[in-house]
């Protein structure tokens, strides 16, 4: 296996700032972070410190000004655009704090979306669709509509979405944001199994003590820099 | 499944679609239209054959040429056929009832004219009539005329009331020959002329030409007006092409404004739709974003934007072009006095589907662009 027996993401000295007209504000400072194999970290802290725009660069949506961030042995910031669309296509995985499900496809045909990067048959990306989404127990919705399901059947239809290709890592930003306790449970529960059972990678960045709780690892993040986790904070996890 | 999306994409504005689909049909119906009397106009060119060439004063067309000319014009090498004629001006009734008659020389006239298709017995019955006449299909439809009916015409050049015999109907061998033309002896004008007004006897308005090689045009041409030069009266001879195409040049601003409206009607449309399609893809930045997220190149979400253009522009553009018939068939009831052939040509339909398409094309390239530039995330900021 690539990276033999590093981390699966190596986050070095990582920076990033947005120019606003001629000024450039400072997002993220210096960051460093490791995420081994199959761990599930939850990445924690104030609106505006930076989680989702840390999220986005692991994920290879965005590029970094400085630093380096590899992904198992991978150093994606030295990949072109068109190059780093065929890596995420192929090893991530993304759950959003609005499902972000096409609103004209059924749930069944977003499932399989990723799928037509990858070069499966039609047959095998319907067994593939299928299963990913009996794994989120909704096999009996997959000719509805996104608008005819419920906030967290659409979140559990993303989760199907995010490991129907079997991605090395599942990005989630916020995916009980938008959801009601009983919905966010189910979220969570199922994004656990697939850490603990499918051994999946999951970096999960959320305001939710009780979603971190689910976490291996919580990682704070202060206007751009990590940092400790806030005693109260703590305390309403453990 | 990519169609899938574009196709229902492009639904999901119900009521702004079915609008932009209905402009886009109206528009190209409009095109169509223009570009059908365009054609019309040029109908006489485009029926007019290689091998016949019109003789006519040089000075002008209302002039005479003698009669006495035509043997010479006959023995000219390459020169095959020669009739000649008058344009003669005449009314049916009242004024308002307008149409192309001529007074010709029949016998060698329908022998130049093989395209005005009329049966043995009918021609056989026109040419023995000396007061015998016939018409083209369209008018004999317009007025009622069957085979056998008395027609009076007015004379407006030749004064007087020339009473004819209808002898027979022609029809055109083509879907673009003229229909609503008339023509009667020439010996039956001449003959009258004789007696009532001797000075204008014997003279002819126009010869027509058939020449054995297309290729010696120019040449026969030349040595017919060379032959007369420097005679009470010259010559000009030209191809009927050329002839037919003199009347057209009359009229050649008005031609080129309706071509310019024809091209304004599809900037218009063209406005209309890349603002559609400008507003589905704002509403949609996020999508596109999520597609890209997902590994979709900018190709495919680009494909997907000119797919969905491409759907509504050539829906309303066939609608349009459906449209087109009737519309055209209408208009053309209307004007049929003036456009003897009014009909919807292949050309205009393909240039009008040239137009349809290229309005879905350029009302895409702005939001494509749009849609390939923003960066995924900040697209994807644009859900939340
Ligand atoms: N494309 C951008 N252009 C300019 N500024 C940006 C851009 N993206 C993010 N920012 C700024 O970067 C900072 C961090 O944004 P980010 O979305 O990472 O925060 P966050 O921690 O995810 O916040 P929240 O918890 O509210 O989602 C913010 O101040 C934001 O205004
Ligand atoms: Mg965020």
């Amino acid at each position: 296996m690539k990276g033999g027996d590093m981390s699966l993401v190596e986050i070095r000295n990582v920076s990033k700032s947005y120019t606003k007209g001629d000024q450039s504000i400072s997002v993220l400072e210096n960051i460093d972070l490791s995420i081994e194999r199959k761990e599930f970290i939850a990445l924690m802290g104030p609106s505006g410190s930076g989680k989702s725009t840390l999220l986005n660069l692991i994920a290879g949506l965005d590029s970094v000004d400085s630093g380096v961030i590899s992904v198992d042995g991978l150093d994606i910031s030295s990949l072109s655009q068109a190059d780093l669309a065929r890596w995420r296509a192929l090893h991530v995985g993304f759950i959003f704090q609005f499902y972000n499900l096409i609103p004209v496809l059924t749930a069944f045909e977003n499932v399989e979306l990723p799928l037509l990067l990858t070069g499966l048959r039609k047959k095998q990306r319907r067994e593939h669709a299928l299963t990913a989404l009996q794994l989120v127990s909704l096999e009996d919705r997959m000719d509805h509509y996104p608008r005819q399901l419920s906030g967290g059947q659409q979140q559990r239809v993303a989760i199907a979405r995010a490991v129907v290709t079997d991605p090395t890592l599942l990005v989630a930003d916020e995916p009980t944001g938008d959801l009601d306790r009983v919905s966010a449970e189910e979220v969570l529960q199922l994004m656990e199994r697939l850490s603990v059972h499918l051994g999946k990678t999951v970096i999960m960045v959320t305001h939710d003590p009780r979603a971190a709780r689910k976490a291996h690892r919580m990682q704070f993040l202060d206007k751009g820099v990590l940092a400790d986790a806030p005693e109260d904070t703590l305390t309403e996890c453990l | 499944m990519l169609l899938k999306i574009l196709l229902r994409n492009a639904f999901r504005h119900k009521l702004r679609t079915v609008l932009t689909i209905c402009g886009i049909a109206v528009a190209i119906m409009a095109f169509g239209l223009l570009r059908t009397v365009v054609s019309a106009w040029y109908a006489g060119v485009e029926a007019s054959s290689a091998n016949r060439l019109i003789t006519r004063n040089a000075t002008s067309l209302v002039f005479p040429l003698p009669l006495a000319y035509k043997d010479k014009i006959r023995s000219i090498e390459g020169v095959t056929l020669v009739s000649y004629g008058n344009w003669f001006g005449g009314v049916y009734i009242t004024e308002r009832n307008f149409f192309a008659n001529f007074a010709i020389e029949p016998r060698v006239y329908l022998e130049q004219y093989p395209e005005y298709v009329l049966s043995g017995q009918e021609k056989e019955a026109f040419l023995r009539d000396r007061r015998g006449c016939i018409a083209g299909a369209n008018l004999a439809r317009r007025f009622n005329w069957k085979v056998g009916d008395n027609i009076t015409l007015k004379g407006t050049i030749f004064p007087g009331d020339w009473e004819l015999v209808l002898r027979g109907i022609y029809r055109g061998r083509e879907d673009n020959i003229d229909e609503n033309q008339f023509f009667f002896h020439w010996d039956y004008l001449n003959e009258s002329l004789r007696k009532t007004q001797p000075g204008r006897a014997d003279q002819v308005g126009f010869y027509v030409i058939t020449i054995a090689h297309a290729q010696e045009a120019a040449m026969i041409s030349d040595r017919i007006d060379a032959l007369f030069r420097n005679s009470f009266a010259e010559t000009h001879t030209e191809t009927e092409k050329a002839f037919q195409l003199g009347f057209v040049s009359l009229s050649e601003a008005i031609l080129t404004a309706i071509r310019l409206i024809s091209l304004v009607v599809i900037a218009i449309i063209m406005a209309v739709a890349a603002n559609t399609m400008g507003m589905s893809v704002r509403e949609r930045l996020g999508e596109y974003a999520v597609l890209k997220t997902l590994g979709f190149g900018n190709l495919y979400v680009s494909l997907i934007i000119l797919g969905e253009s491409l759907v509504i522009a050539l829906l309303g553009g066939l609608m349009g072009m459906a449209g087109t018939f009737p519309a055209s068939q209408m208009v053309g009831r209307a004007v049929g006095d003036y456009f003897p052939v009014f009909m919807v040509t292949r050309q205009t339909l393909c240039l009008a589907f040239s137009a349809a398409l290229l309005v879905g094309v350029v009302a895409s390239l702005f939001p494509m662009w749009r849609a390939s530039t923003v960066p995924v995330a900040e697209g994807l900021r644009r859900v939340g």
